[in-house]
């Protein structure tokens, strides 16, 4: 009897599993998406013209668009691998067998149940011109400043985004290496094989998927951290600290739609060319495991 | 021993980290519990001096983070819970937006993320790129057509033009189907070879071997749809029906001490649901039985 289930192909099968999800995902997520596209292509949300790539064009040449952008790629190539390199490390030495290691793991995620608004309050307090910290500055004979108007504001805002999520991505490489079975490791020391050479060997490529998912998560994550930039700074910050979604919220605020989705399709491509090359290292990885 | 003085510089290492990850955590909650007078005083320089210069007239006045509360009051939880009681309502209305969005995204990605790491079907490879790229865009990108889907669906003001959307992110395909990924194809052929149907390879072999990176998506979602705040700022225009997210990033300075009480209450179901969840997070899979 069983063995008719089987006569199902394995493609008609995965559609049925996919369906739900596929449905939900056109009408929500693919529909308003191309929507989106055709709006930066005419130059009025209302029965505009078709103008082809002007919009685009303009944005190129805007100098707001232009920072937003700059600022964008540097916080995002600062702040990726720092919090990568950073909570894999921490996933490690909470993987071993520590006194008290649960209660670390608790501790580091509770960054991301602090809601928004008590990073600002915290914040504020710390950072202001009257703040804790100038007032160990000044105890120190050295003068206050405002921190979040100067150029530091750009270090500030990397601190808060690994202050938020290396717990997150913390938690998703524990769950991967405990997901590497404890025997390859012992298999691998009754080679002969140094700590050093397992970490390359094992740790590092069965971790790959993982490593993988934290890497987009982490990407996903430092474009969320304008939240908290813009909850201290409001829509026009520092200049070191402009970022995209700062360029996005004014043209949605002052209606300027194409700009808005013009400068979001320059951001998809840019998210699409950094996901191919994860694709295709992946897929490079995946068959050396295999 | 050398392994035992490794263990306690760590332990060091990992404290002194701890220390610094759970500050503004700590220091919420126990200034939570400070009379309206102690925050005022401790505080109120930061409201007064906008100008971005060293403002002369606050004198000597700095901030002052204490970690404990002169006297231990309920002053400002009473002002939270009775005197404004919109709380409770906003509470409320955080309730039934993020659960919905959480149990059904549990489902129906579960369900994609199979189809995507264990079966075979054309165009696999691309839709998923698709699905990420999509999820990868910051919600400005689709805001103004979703709002026109939901416009055309009736559903603007309603509670479903944020659960819908919500249920239909593609992340927990994404985290679920790394996970899937990795369970040995071995497992699924024993149990073909044992007669087990399509659907008895999902539920009792797939799901439970997924426990971990499940626990992980339940609380990641949570935490992220319990604190979403541009949707219900666009999606629903009736103050009444806005969640606690959005009423918590209005508090800010003004209600300072308000503002501690009522970020601690928000944090409660979040900190619960990961306790809770952290358990089956550590239940890590032994592997054992089939030999590869």
């Amino acid at each position: 009897m069983w063995k008719k289930s089987f006569k199902i192909s394995e493609n008609k099968l995965a559609w049925f599993f996919l369906a739900p999800s596929l449905i939900g995902f056109a009408v929500f997520y693919a529909v308003p998406f191309v929507g989106g596209l055709y709006y930066s292509f005419v130059d009025s949300p209302f029965n505009g013209k078709f103008i082809g790539l002007q919009n685009y064009a303009e944005l190129i040449r805007n100098p707001s668009f232009i920072k937003a952008v700059t600022n964008t790629v540097m916080f995002t190539s600062l702040s990726v691998p720092l919090n990568i390199i950073l909570s894999l490390g921490l996933a490690i030495l909470l993987n071993k067998k520590l006194y008290g290691r649960s209660v670390f793991r608790t501790l580091f995620i509770t960054p991301l149940v602090v809601p928004v608004a008590s990073i600002v309050l915290v914040w504020q307090s710390m950072f202001d011109i009257n703040g804790a910290l100038n007032a160990v500055i000044t105890a120190l004979g050295q003068n206050p400043a405002d921190w979040m108007k100067t150029d530091w504001a750009r270090v500030m805002v990397v601190i808060v985004y690994l202050w938020k999520n290396i717990g997150y991505s913390m938690v998703l490489f524990l769950a991967g290496l405990q997901n590497i079975p404890v025997e390859y490791y012992e298999a691998a020391r009754i080679d002969g094989a140094s700590t050093w050479k397992q970490f390359t060997n094992i740790t590092l490529v069965y971790l790959t998927p993982t490593a993988f998912f934290v890497f987009i998560m982490s990407i996903i994550n430092s474009f969320k951290v304008f939240r908290e930039a813009y909850l201290i700074s409001g829509d026009y910050p520092h200049s070191s600290i402009y970022m995209l979604q700062h360029y996005m919220n004014n043209m949605f605020a002052q209606l300027d739609y194409q700009k808005l989705t013009s400068a979001a399709f320059i951001m998809a491509v840019f998210i699409v060319l950094i996901v191919l090359t994860l694709f295709t290292i992946e897929r490079r990885i995946n068959r050396m495991i295999n | 021993m050398k392994s035992k003085f490794r263990m306690i510089l760590i332990t060091a290492i990992l404290s002194i980290m701890a220390i610094i990850f759970i500050f503004p955590l700590v220091l919420t909650v126990s200034n939570s519990f400070m009379s309206e007078a102690e925050i005022s005083n401790n505080y109120d320089m930061i409201d007064s001096g906008d100008s971005g210069t060293y403002d002369k007239d606050s004198g000597d006045k700095y901030a002052l983070m204490k970690l404990i509360p002169e006297v231990v009051v309920l002053q400002q939880y009473y002002n939270v819970l009775i005197k404004k009681s919109q709380f409770l309502y906003m509470f409320w209305n955080s309730v039934i937006l993020t659960v919905p969005i959480v149990a059904g995204q549990t489902i129906i990605a579960s369900m994609a993320a199979y189809a995507f790491a264990k079966l075979k079907f054309k165009g696999r490879n691309q839709l998923f790129f698709i699905y990420l790229t999509v999820m990868l865009m910051p919600f400005q990108v689709t805001l103004v057509p979703n709002y026109l889907v939901a416009d055309k669906l009736g559903l603007v003001n309603n509670y479903l033009s944020i659960i819908l959307p919500g249920i239909f992110n593609t992340f927990g395909v994404f985290l679920l189907k790394q996970y899937m990924e990795q369970i040995p194809d071995s497992y699924i052929e024993a149990a073909k070879m044992d007669g087990a149907g399509h659907f008895q390879i999902f539920f009792k072999i797939i799901m439970p071997m997924c426990r971990n990176g499940i626990a992980a998506m339940f609380i990641l979602l949570f935490i992220d749809n319990w604190n979403m705040v541009e949707q219900p700022l666009i999606f629903l225009q009736d103050v009444a029906k806005q969640p606690l997210s959005v009423y918590l990033s209005k508090i800010i300075s003004g209600e300072r001490g308000l503002a501690f009480a009522a970020s601690t209450l928000y944090m409660l179901p979040m900190l619960l649901i990961f306790l809770y969840g952290e358990n089956y997070l550590v239940e890590g899979i032994q592997r054992s039985g089939i030999k590869e």
